[in-house]
C-alpha cells in the first residue's frame, strides 16, 4: 500500500515539476509555476515520510525546522545578492547529495559479507554522486564567496604555472580511485579509498573556481547548477528512486541550457571558461592612434535625452554595484512622460548570473515589456537617438567584432556604437572586467559622464524634475 | 534485482523533456528559473529523509539530518525567492 502511494506520488510530483517549468515560459503564468513546484515537493516529502521504515520523526522535524530557520532569511536577500544566494543553494544541493552518498556507502559496508549492494551500476552511480556532490559543494561555496566579496577569497582570478595540470590531476586521481572502487568494492582498502575520493572532489571544487573571474560567473553558476542536478540524478540511481532521477534531470537540463546560452553569449567553450582563466588582465595593443575621451555635462546630457525619440539604456553590472536601478526608473518615468520611447537592451551575460539585469530592473518597477534582448534590439540600434550605457563595458565594446587578439573577440555585443549618440556613465577611467580598453568611449559620437552611476542618473533626474528644461 | 536500464531510460526521457520545456522559458525569467530549479533539485530531500528517519546507526542518521537540513533550506529559500522575484515582473 505505502509502496503504491510512493509510486503515485513520484508520478504526480514529476508531472507537477514539469508544469512548474512549463509555466515559466511567460511572466503572466510564471507564478503558477511556483505553486505547482511547491505542491509537487509537498507530495514527494509526505509520500516518503509515511513509509513504514521512517521511524525517527523527531530528527526529521528538527532538520526541517532548521531548514526553515535558515531558508526564510536566505529568500529575503537584496536582489543584488541573488547570484551568491544561488551559488550557496547549489552548495547545499551538492552537500546533500555528497552526504547521502557517504551514508549509503557505510550502510552498504555494514550489510556485510558478499557486498550484495555493490553492483557495478550502483557503485558507479555512488562514485559519481559523491564526486559531483562534493565538488559542487566547495566549488559553489567558493563562487558564493567571490560574489559576496569575502575578504579571504581573492576576487581576481588566481593563476599559476601548471594550474590546469594540477586541477586535472586531482580530478583524474579521484576518477581512477573511483574506478578501482567499482572494480573491488569489498576490498579492505575500500573503507580508506572512499573518504579519499570525497576529499579529492572537495579539493577539486576549490581549485576549479580559484582561476575564475567575475565576468565568467554567469557561466560558472549555470554549470554548477547542472552539476547539482546531475548529483541528484546519481542519487536516484543509487537509491533506485525514479523521482530523484526525473527532478534531477530537469534541473540538470536547465543548467545545461543556461550554460550553453551563456557560453554562446561570450563566444567561448565550456573548457575555455573552466580552464581558460578569463579576466586576468591582458594587455591588448591599441589599434590606431590614442584618442581622447569627450566629457559631457549633466545639462547637455539631459538635453540630448529630452530631444530623442528613442533612448536605449544598456545596463551592466556597474548599475547593480552602484544600486542605481531605482534612479534609472525615475529617469525612465521622466523620459516617457515627455513622450520619449525608452527601452532597455539586455545582454545575456550582463550581471553576475543569467537574467540578473531583468530582475534588478523589474524590482525597480520597470515594466518587463521595456526589457529587450540583445538579438531583438540590435537591428533597431540605427534608429536609436541616444544609447545610454550604465555600468556596462565589455558587452558594448566594438573591439569584439574585429580585434582578433582580444579576449572578447567574437563575443556578440549590443551595437551601442550604431546609435546616433552614445552617452556612457563610467565610475573611473579604468578598463572593465576583461581588462580591455573600450574604444566605444572615444568614438566621435560618444560622450562620457564620469561619476557614480546612481549620482549621475540622480543629477539627470533632478535636471528634468527641477524644470531646468522644458 | 533492480532494472537499471529502465532507470537510465527514465533519465534520458526526463532530460529531453527538460530540454524541451526549458528552451521555451522566457529569457526575462532566467534568474527566477534558476532559483526554481534549485528548489526542485532539492528533491534530494527524499533521499535525505530516508537516511535520517530510518532505523540506522546514529552516525549515519546525523549525515542524513544534515543533508535533510541542506535540502530543506533550498526548498524553502528557493520557492520563496522565486515567488518574490516573479511578483516584481509587471506589464505596466
Amino acid at each position: 500500500m505505502t509502496q503504491a502511494i510512493a509510486q503515485v506520488a513520484a508520478i504526480a510530483a514529476t508531472a507537477l515539476f514539469i508544469f512548474a517549468l512549463y509555466w515559466m515560459n511567460d511572466p503572466k503564468t510564471a507564478r503558477r509555476g511556483v505553486y505547482a513546484g511547491v505542491l509537487g515537493m509537498a507530495v514527494a516529502v509526505l509520500a516518503t515520510w509515511v513509509q513504514p521504515q521512517i521511524v525517527h520523526h523527531g530528527w526529521i522535524l528538527a532538520a526541517i525546522a532548521a531548514g526553515f530557520v535558515v531558508g526564510v532569511p536566505l529568500s529575503r536577500v537584496p536582489l543584488t545578492a541573488v547570484p551568491q544566494r544561488t551559488a550557496l543553494s547549489h552548495a547545499f544541493g551538492g552537500l546533500a547529495a555528497g552526504l547521502v552518498g557517504a551514508a549509503e556507502f557505510s550502510l552498504w559496508l555494514r550489510e556485510g559479507p558478499g557486498g550484495a549492494q555493490f553492483t557495478t551500476f550502483r557503485t558507479s552511480a555512488l562514485v559519481v554522486e559523491v564526486i559531483l556532490g562534493f565538488l559542487t559543494f566547495t566549488g559553489s561555496l567558493m563562487a558564493a564567496g567571490k560574489l559576496q566579496e569575502v575578504r579571504w577569497i581573492p576576487q581576481r582570478p588566481v593563476t599559476y604555472p601548471g594550474q590546469n595540470f594540477v586541477n586535472l590531476g586531482v580530478l583524474g586521481a579521484a576518477l581512477v580511485l573511483g574506478v578501482l572502487l567499482v572494480l573491488h568494492p569489498t576490498a579492505p582498502a575500500a573503507r580508506t579509498v572512499f573518504p579519499v575520493i570525497m576529499g579529492l572532489a572537495t579539493l577539486f571544487g576549490v581549485l576549479l573556481i580559484i582561476p575564475i573571474g567575475g565576468a565568467d560567473m554567469p557561466t560558472v553558476i549555470s554549470i554548477l547548477n547542472a552539476y547539482a542536478g546531475l548529483s541528484a540524478v546519481a542519487m536516484g540511481f543509487v537509491l533506485d528512486n525514479k523521482l530523484l532521477v526525473t527532478a534531477g534531470a530537469l534541473d540538470g537540463s536547465s543548467g545545461l541550457i543556461l550554460s550553453i546560452i551563456m557560453c554562446r553569449a561570450m563566444n567561448r567553450s565550456f573548457a575555455n571558461v573552466l580552464f581558460g582563466a578569463f579576466g586576468t588582465v591582458q594587455k591588448v595593443k591599441v589599434i590606431g592612434e590614442q584618442k581622447e575621451w569627450k566629457q559631457e555635462s549633466i545639462e547637455g546630457a539631459a538635453q540630448l535625452l529630452e530631444q530623442a525619440r528613442l533612448v536605449v539604456i544598456i545596463p551592466g553590472y556597474g548599475m547593480a554595484v552602484a544600486q542605481a536601478q531605482h534612479k534609472v526608473r525615475e529617469l525612465y518615468d521622466q523620459l516617457t512622460k515627455r513622450g520619449v520611447t525608452v527601452q532597455f537592451a539586455i545582454h545575456p551575460v550582463a550581471g553576475r548570473m543569467p537574467g540578473h539585469m531583468n530582475v534588478l530592473l523589474a524590482e525597480a518597477n520597470i515594466p518587463y515589456t521595456a526589457l529587450v534582448e540583445m538579438d531583438e534590439i540590435n537591428p533597431e540600434m540605427s534608429q536609436c537617438d541616444v544609447a545610454l550605457v550604465i555600468g556596462a563595458n565589455d558587452v558594448v565594446n566594438p573591439a569584439a567584432r574585429y580585434a582578433t587578439g582580444s579576449p572578447i573577440y567574437g563575443m556578440p555585443i549590443i551595437d551601442a556604437d550604431k546609435a546616433k549618440t552614445v552617452l556612457a556613465i563610467k565610475r573611473s577611467k579604468n578598463p572593465g572586467f576583461a581588462g580591455i580598453d573600450n574604444e566605444l568611449y572615444v568614438k566621435d559620437n560618444t560622450w562620457m559622464l564620469f561619476g557614480d552611476a546612481k549620482q549621475v542618473i540622480g543629477d539627470l533626474v533632478k535636471q528634468f524634475a527641477g524644470g531646468g528644461l522644458h | 534485482m533492480t532494472d537499471y536500464w529502465s532507470m537510465v531510460f527514465v533519465f534520458v526521457l526526463a532530460t529531453f523533456i527538460g530540454l524541451g520545456v526549458i528552451r521555451r522559458v522566457s529569457r526575462l525569467l532566467y534568474t527566477p528559473l534558476m532559483s526554481l530549479t534549485n528548489a526542485i533539485s532539492a528533491i534530494a530531500v527524499v533521499g535525505s529523509l530516508a537516511v535520517a528517519g530510518a532505523d540506522h546507526p546514529t552516525s549515519i542518521r546525523i549525515l542524513g539530518a544534515v543533508a535533510l537540513f541542506a535540502s530543506m533550506t533550498n526548498i524553502v529559500s528557493g520557492f520563496l525567492i522565486t515567488y518574490r522575484m516573479l511578483r516584481m515582473f509587471k506589464k505596466q
